[in-house]
């Protein structure tokens, strides 16, 4: 039994924003986005939150893993949805995982993903650190061309790990690069140049070297060079001070998804390792009011298909969006009109969420002892007609089922943020059946007999009060895995 | 099984209030509306009532709560009164309960009356209301129009209908009762529209376009029921009984088990059979000579036919486009307009039904009364949605005692 990396994971939402059209709505005021104006960013969709991000992730890297192994849970975020609830108990919850798993947010910089993932490095047990991040940038401002949302999971612990850390360094150091607070809501930076040479250049070579010495390594041994950075070819400018190959420097995917900030590091990491040969090993730079750095070494376990999506399956699993103004929708950048419908309270009371959480954060229904038939949601009394059996049925993850649709519609009646809300009824071929929303679908594609993966999203926001509720929707089942 | 109340008590007078965008009228005129035709129409005064039920469904957006709103409205004499609620059949369950008031003896002479405010909403189609606390945390937002839909998607894929050929048969469905809507002054919509305009009409949610979906309307409606004997013992001659009065209401199996594939009515099904059962009737589709459905969506019609073994399974589209349910066809259904063109006052509506056929069976319906004077009406009230809801079926006839 060896300590490091058991299993990995991501999510990239499936709405990509094609940098063209942002160019094309703001270059009017600023001439230097057509500059940026190429490739594509992760779009959340208006259900997807850091929150759902990560727990799809964390089901990505769970993939083939039992769950009953897992004692901590560590989510790393500058974008949480919740100041004061504890984010990482929501993916706990929606994960399913035992009461006694320990769990808990990092926060407050942008290395908070490769913090967590060092922390649980250094820890013992088994923790699944996840990573996600869903950023507010103003319209027309680089940071809207440059990032990305999504998220990454790793799972770490004892057993067989398709990869080892072989060394870790960190600095601490109060560089301002850029801040966010409560009252600002979006980043505020300083001149890139001056983050660059005093900050990256700066700051992040000596790290990388000790880390290197502790491991007896040379920069000449590294493979894999992970480092985000939104500046133009910072990666390849630190590769080449530390003495790392240029072929090592990894792609930012900023073509393909932007940077997902706390999460990237992450995010390239699991890239990385989805594409990493035994033997290989792996430099991991987390940058933000100081460093983190990780060397891994990969072992043949990673060689092992498990059926995870990863970053490459989630970047396929795609649809371009050119509609710009949804976008800005999707995060009330613009406020648009919403009409009298959208006004409907949508208060949550608490006690019947907690009293009602195996069902509705788990997606727990029932199996009943005694006819064998699976209900959702649990109840006291069989739901089989020929069964009626009372306080029989034990608690049935349903979460992982595959769903067909059995009927459906799309509505363009009723509110949805994003319409028409498709809909139907979802039946679980073992049994099972649930009327229910669907997401990251498109009216054409709707049928009867099509199959639905359940994925956790945001069920309502209620803007009165701040508040959101999470819920399970139904999507098609993408290709390839999941 | 039960005897069931076959012909032991008959309709003594029936009102209905003109239907559609009533601006000037609170609720609680179009009730006054209503009672004033009924009571007429029974030939007795307010103190021989005995007891009285209230039939609503979204009584937020008008009376608000308990059966207080009927009392005061119709200044009853501190009689017993009850509301009842049961989505969109309230108004047969109003109906229901003054029918076994009178069944049981335990009045003489009870008053149903069926109330909706629907247009004080400001904007068009059903209220938007939550579903309770917890349903709201995992239910979809779902319309009415949204939930009905389903039947289609459900429908063609059982019977390998195109879906060309279903929306077909829809249109006809809502041509139709536009075309008898234009001949009920009391309707709604009274406007024919053609095929074209259906088909080409904006979706409202897949497959169910602005002319698949009935109308949101006020409007009252109202009866008075007594026994055969006393209406004798009032100066009736030519009396309407009821045959049957069925209702059937979900228990979660459509929505919780995979017993049920989605196309048709579960309920239905069930209270047609006990129905038919009730009244004595063999061959509903040779017997019933008048139907009366709860067209709200043309798919509801169009399934409904077939849930009352109207049209054999599966075979609902060519009876339809055939003409069979048309006003001159076999079996007319909304002879008056239905829901769809007469309109859809939630908590009246199965009282509506109920009056056309007691307008019908009494060779009262004017421009639109059916040649031959029918002699079995059925109507069927829904409420809820085709995987959770309540069905409530009627048939009245002439009285032959």
């Amino acid at each position: 039994m060896t300590f490091g990396i058991l299993s990995y994971g991501a999510y990239v939402p499936r709405l990509r924003l094609q940098r063209k059209v942002i160019a094309d709505a703001n270059s009017w005021f600023n001439a230097a986005l057509k500059g940026l104006g190429k490739g594509e960013r992760a779009m959340a969709n208006w259900d997807e939150d850091p929150v759902t991000m990560a727990v799809e992730a964390a089901r990505d890297a769970l993939v083939g893993h039992d769950r009953d192994g897992v004692t901590a849970v560590t989510l790393a975020s500058t974008t949480f949805p919740f100041l004061d609830r504890l984010n990482a108990g929501v993916v706990t919850g929606a994960l399913n995982l035992d009461e006694s798993t320990a769990s808990n947010d990092i926060s407050g910089t942008q290395r908070a993903g490769t913090t967590a993932l060092l922390q649980a490095l250094n820890s013992r047990g088994q923790t699944l650190v996840a990573a996600a991040e869903k950023r507010d940038s103003n319209a027309a401002s680089p940071l809207e061309m440059q990032t990305g949302d999504g998220a990454a999971a790793l799972l770490i612990g004892e057993g067989e790990p398709v990869a080892k850390l072989l060394a870790s360094a960190t600095r601490s150091a109060d560089f301002v690069d850029h801040f966010r607070t409560i009252d600002s809501g979006t980043d505020y930076g300083w001149e890139e140049r001056w983050i660059r040479d005093a900050g990256y250049m700066t700051i992040v070579p000596p790290a990388i070297k000790a880390a290197l010495d502790k491991a007896g390594l040379t920069p000449a041994d590294i493979n894999h060079f992970v480092m985000p950075a939104v500046l133009p070819k910072l990666a390849n400018a630190m590769a080449k001070k530390a003495g790392i190959p240029e072929a090592a420097v990894r792609d930012n995917l900023s073509a393909v998804c932007g940077d997902t900030g706390a999460a990237h590091a992450l995010v390239m990491l699991v890239h990385a390792l989805e594409q990493a040969k035994a033997g290989e090993r792996i430099l991991v730079v987390g940058f933000g009011q100081g460093v983190d750095v990780m060397l891994f070494e990969v072992t043949p376990a990673n060689e092992k298909k498990t059926g995870r999506l990863g970053v490459s399956g989630h970047l396929a699993r795609r649809r371009e969006e050119t509609n710009y103004n949804k976008f800005l929708a999707f995060n009330d950048v613009v406020e648009i009109e919403r009409g009298m419908r959208s006004e409907a309270d949508k208060l949550t009371a608490l006690s019947a969420m907690w009293r009602n959480r195996g069902a509705v954060t788990s997606f727990t229904g029932g199996k009943c002892e005694k006819c064998g038939t699976l209900q959702y949601p649990i109840s006291r009394i069989c739901v089989n007609p020929n069964c009626g059996a009372v306080d029989t049925q034990k608690p049935e993850p349903f979460a992982d089922k595959t769903g067909r649709i059995n009927s459906y519609t799309a509505d363009r009646l009723t509110y949805s943020p994003d319409p028409p809300a498709c809909y139907g009824m979802i039946q679980f071929e073992e049994g099972g059946r649930w009327m229910m929303d669907f997401t990251d679908v498109d009216e054409k594609d709707l049928e009867v007999g099509r199959n639905m993966r359940m994925m956790f999203r945001v069920k309502d926001i209620d803007n009165q009060r701040g508040f959101r509720r999470y819920f399970w929707k139904a999507a098609p089942v993408a290709a390839g895995g999941n | 099984m039960a005897k069931g109340i076959r012909d032991k008590v008959a309709i003594l007078g029936m009102g209905c209030s003109k239907f559609g965008e009533r601006w000037d009228m609170n609720a609680e005129d179009l009730m006054v509306e209503a009672y004033v035709e009924a009571l007429s129409d029974a030939g007795i005064e307010t103190k021989q009532i005995d007891a009285a039920w209230l039939g609503t469904g979204i009584e937020e957006q008008h009376v608000g709560k308990s059966a207080v709103p009927l009392a005061v409205a119709l200044r009853l004499p501190f009689i017993p009164v009850t509301r009842v609620e049961n989505f969109c059949a309230s108004g047969t369950e109003a109906f229901r309960g003054a029918v076994y008031a009178v069944a049981s003896g335990a009045a003489d002479i009870a008053l149903a009356l069926g109330v909706e405010k629907l247009k004080d909403t400001g904007y068009g189609g059903l209220p938007q209301r939550g579903r309770g606390t917890v349903n709201n945390m995992t239910w979809p937002n779902l319309s009415a129009p949204g939930s009905f839909a389903q039947l289609a998607a459900a429908y063609r894929a059982k019977h390998g209908a195109s879906p060309e050929d279903l929306k077909r048969a829809m249109a006809h469905v809502s041509v139709k009762s536009h075309d008898n809507g234009s001949r009920n002054p009391k309707a709604h919509l009274r406007n024919r529209i053609d095929i074209d305009t259906v088909l080409k009409a904006p979706m409202i949610a897949e497959p169910l376009g602005l002319y698949d979906c009935c109308g949101v309307s006020d409007g009252s409606a109202c009866a008075i029921v007594t026994t055969p004997e006393i209406a004798r013992s009032l100066g009736k001659t030519d009396l309407i009984t009821v045959k049957a009065l069925q209702l059937a209401v979900s228990n979660g199996s459509e929505a919780q088990h995979n017993s049920w594939d989605g196309s048709h009515f579960a309920t239905t099904r069930i209270a047609a059979k006990r129905a038919y059962a009730e009244a004595g009737i063999e061959k509903p589709r040779d017997e019933v000579s008048l139907v009366e459905v709860h067209d709200c969506f043309s798919i509801t019609e169009l399934v409904t036919m077939e849930d009352l073994y109207l049209s054999p399974e599966g075979g609902a589209i060519r009876d339809i486009l055939d003409g069979f349910y048309d006003a001159d066809g076999q079996l007319p259904c909304q002879i008056d307009g239905g829901l769809k063109c007469f309109g859809h006052p939630i908590g009246a509506s199965g009282l509506r039904m109920i009056y056309e056929m007691y307008l019908q069976m009494l060779g009262r319906a004017g421009e639109r009364q059916r040649q031959e004077t029918p002699r079995i009406g059925m109507t069927h009230n829904l409420g809820g949605f085709p995987h959770q809801n309540v069905c409530s079926i009627s048939i009245v006839g002439r009285y032959e005692g």
